[in-house]
């Protein structure tokens, strides 16, 4: 139903802090969360659902599909949206209208996560949350890689999106599956195309993964464990035939916000159970 | 009601003895096409007067005339947001009708539609093609072209197509429509395999693109889209009128409007022409909106009887302001976002479309 659009025509002050955020982009609503600055949020998109009390804010639909009407609705005074969100002539009346339009990276690197962080708090003109955001995930990050160094044979990971009538859509490089996957210390068990693909049952069968990794879902997209080892492709993989197989939250494990890194950490413990872990 | 008149072979029914009926149908004709002129005016005052942000229209009149200057915001949402898209709509619908009406006119045949003779298909590979590959054009052309590539892609496509159409069913100067239609479906299935090869290669991102591309919306409207579709379409449906007398004289055959002097070949050719440039423009700017082109006719021909003097112009008013209607509901059910308009026009044709087929059968009597 519609939501009844109190607008309230606020006079025009001189901008102090803006206190009417619309956030495009699930990462960067994480971030927005993470510095404790939720109470200037007045809209987000269908892709921020974390953390959940995101949900309550009036949605603005699909990030690459914003109608210029719905954003001025909320009476923005900045939108902070990640890299890709438009379309571009919507951009350019928020840009008429004399609304702050800013593009924030999507880059899924370590170091764009922090860079985010800091743009996003720079934004918000929360600079000290930020620093300390920055430091936490800083640290995150070095105890990650001082687990990534104690492997010593990288496990051969694969990545599941969808696997929609028994076809499996999975990731190859470039993209942000594949950078977790990394970054846990292991590697994509596909790099010869980039992007996600549907794979041929004989393609699966040949890359030969040691581990599977699919989103936590339900539905026409998941898979059982069950229904992997019976899978004429699937079944064939080391990854199956060990019981190898992750299931972690899609937004945790590919949101590239300030979970990232503890993410990456528990999708390392997954795949290296038998390393020994010092510290959370 | 009117008896349709989509039988090649023979009238329906013999002639109407009586001036008396023609007279009649013209005057109902008159009255629809006034109520309908009522009810775009009607539709249009509302389509600037309602959107999510709530700049409602007497308030904004009230300050203009009470001497005030509008603030910023207002002055977007009404001049670069619900103008643009009002005539944007207005226009897309009118082409979207007229080109409808003409298509089925031509063919004889209450089934056709632009996409019928690949237009569509033709206009629909540009644009995925557009979305898929344009990030590997030099760019060069990419800051030329930048955000109106897709529109221009897909305007291209519906071109493309309808001039091969065209090549495949004239000989010596005569175009055969029954070869058309038949060119048509095998030139939408070809463009259909080219798009699914597409989809196949494309990543996640324009998959979704093409997917919000196909589902059509007049979100993007702008100015600048505008002053480069709209000539076209104006062009089109200013031509429209012209063919009417043709198209009455085709529904008895093409011997029979011979015999009436009507130069077939020269009002076949302007009739092609109008549809590719109408629907070509159309789809450039707004994407996929189905069941504008064959629901309006129908309704009309319900109404009014078939005499493409009246059906056309009413045609696209009907179409004109239906569009707006279905983009009024896609901009306010679920505000701040947006439904894409073939949604909205799918889930309102769908329902009726079958109505009239129903009707047609005498299986619904109302």
């Amino acid at each position: 139903m519609i939501r009844a659009a109190l607008v309230t025509l606020m006079l025009a002050t001189p901008a102090v802090a803006q206190d009417r955020v619309v956030v495009v982009g699930g990462g960067l609503a994480e971030i927005v969360y993470a510095l404790g600055q939720e109470h200037r949020l007045v809209g987000r998109d269908t892709t921020a659902s974390f953390p959940p009390a995101v949900n309550d804010l009036p949605d603005v639909g699909y990030m690459r599909a914003l109608s210029p009407e719905g954003l001025l609705q909320l009476d923005p005074d900045l939108i902070l949206a990640s890299e890709g969100s438009g379309p571009l002539e919507t951009i350019q009346i928020m840009q008429a209208a004399d609304v702050p339009f800013v593009q924030i990276t999507e880059t899924p690197t370590m170091d764009a996560v922090v860079e985010r962080v800091e743009k996003v708090a720079q934004h918000l003109q929360a600079q000290d949350a930020g620093a300390q955001l920055v430091e936490t995930l800083r640290a995150d990050f070095a105890a990650l890689a001082e687990q990534t160094a104690q492997v010593s044979t990288p496990q051969r990971v694969m990545f599941v999106l969808s696997a929609q009538g028994g076809r499996i859509n999975a990731a190859g490089r470039d993209t942000g599956a594949s950078a977790m996957i990394q970054m846990a210390g292991a590697v994509n068990a596909f790099d010869d195309f980039a992007g996600y693909r549907l794979l041929t049952d004989e393609a699966i069968a040949a890359a030969a993964p040691d581990v599977i990794l699919m989103m936590d879902r339900d539905g026409d997209h998941a898979l059982s464990n069950g229904q992997i080892t019976g899978h004429p492709a699937l079944g064939l993989t080391p990854a199956a035939q060990n019981g190898q197989v992750i299931r972690m939250d899609g937004i945790y494990l590919l949101g590239f916000g300030p979970r990232t890194a503890q993410a990456a950490r528990d999708l390392h413990k997954a795949i290296y159970p038998d390393l020994t872990h010092q510290g959370g | 009601m009117v008896a349709l008149p989509f039988n090649s072979r023979r009238p329906r029914r013999p002639a109407p003895p009586a001036m008396a009926v023609a007279g009649d149908r013209a005057l109902r004709a008159r009255a629809t096409m006034t109520a309908l002129a009522v009810f775009v005016v009607a539709v249009s005052i509302l389509s600037l007067g309602v959107g999510a942000s709530g700049v409602s229209l007497p308030d904004v009149l009230w300050q203009l005339a009470s001497g005030e200057a509008l603030s910023l915001r207002d002055r977007v949402v009404l001049f670069d947001i619900r103008l643009p898209r009002l005539l944007t709509g207005l226009l897309v619908g009118a082409s979207l009708a007229v080109s409808g009406a003409v298509m089925q006119g031509l063919f004889r045949n209450p089934l056709a539609d632009p996409g019928i003779v690949g237009v569509g298909a033709g206009a629909g590979l540009g644009a995925v093609l557009a979305i898929v590959l344009g990030a590997l054009l030099p760019p060069a052309v990419l800051a030329v072209a930048g955000m109106h590539l897709v529109p221009l892609a897909a305007f291209l496509g519906g071109w493309a197509s309808t001039l091969i159409l065209y090549r495949v069913s004239t000989r010596r100067g005569r175009t055969s429509v029954a070869t058309m239609l038949l060119a048509g479906i095998a030139l939408g299935a070809l463009a259909g395999a080219l798009t699914g090869i597409l989809v196949y290669i494309a990543d996640d991102q324009q998959l979704r693109d093409l997917t919000f591309w196909g589902l059509g919306s007049l979100a993007g409207a702008s100015w600048a889209k505008l002053a480069a579709a709209a000539p076209i379409m104006v062009l089109a449906l200013i031509a429209a009128p012209v063919l009417a007398r043709a198209l009455n004289g085709l529904a008895l055959g093409e011997a029979a409007a011979s015999h009436m002097g009507i130069p077939v070949q020269r009002m076949k050719n302007m009739a092609i022409l109008t549809v590719a440039g109408a629907t070509g423009a159309a789809v450039a700017v707004s994407g996929g909106i189905g069941f504008i082109g064959i629901v309006v006719p129908h309704l009309l021909r319900l109404a009014m009887g078939p005499d493409h003097r009246y059906l056309l112009p009413a045609a696209a008013l009907l179409g004109a302001g239906l569009l707006l209607l279905a983009d009024m509901i896609a901009r306010l059910v679920i505000a701040p976002a947006e439904l894409p308009i073939g949604i909205v026009t799918a889930v309102l044709g769908g329902p009726v479309f079958l109505w009239i087929l129903l009707r047609r059968r005498g299986i619904v009597d109302m």
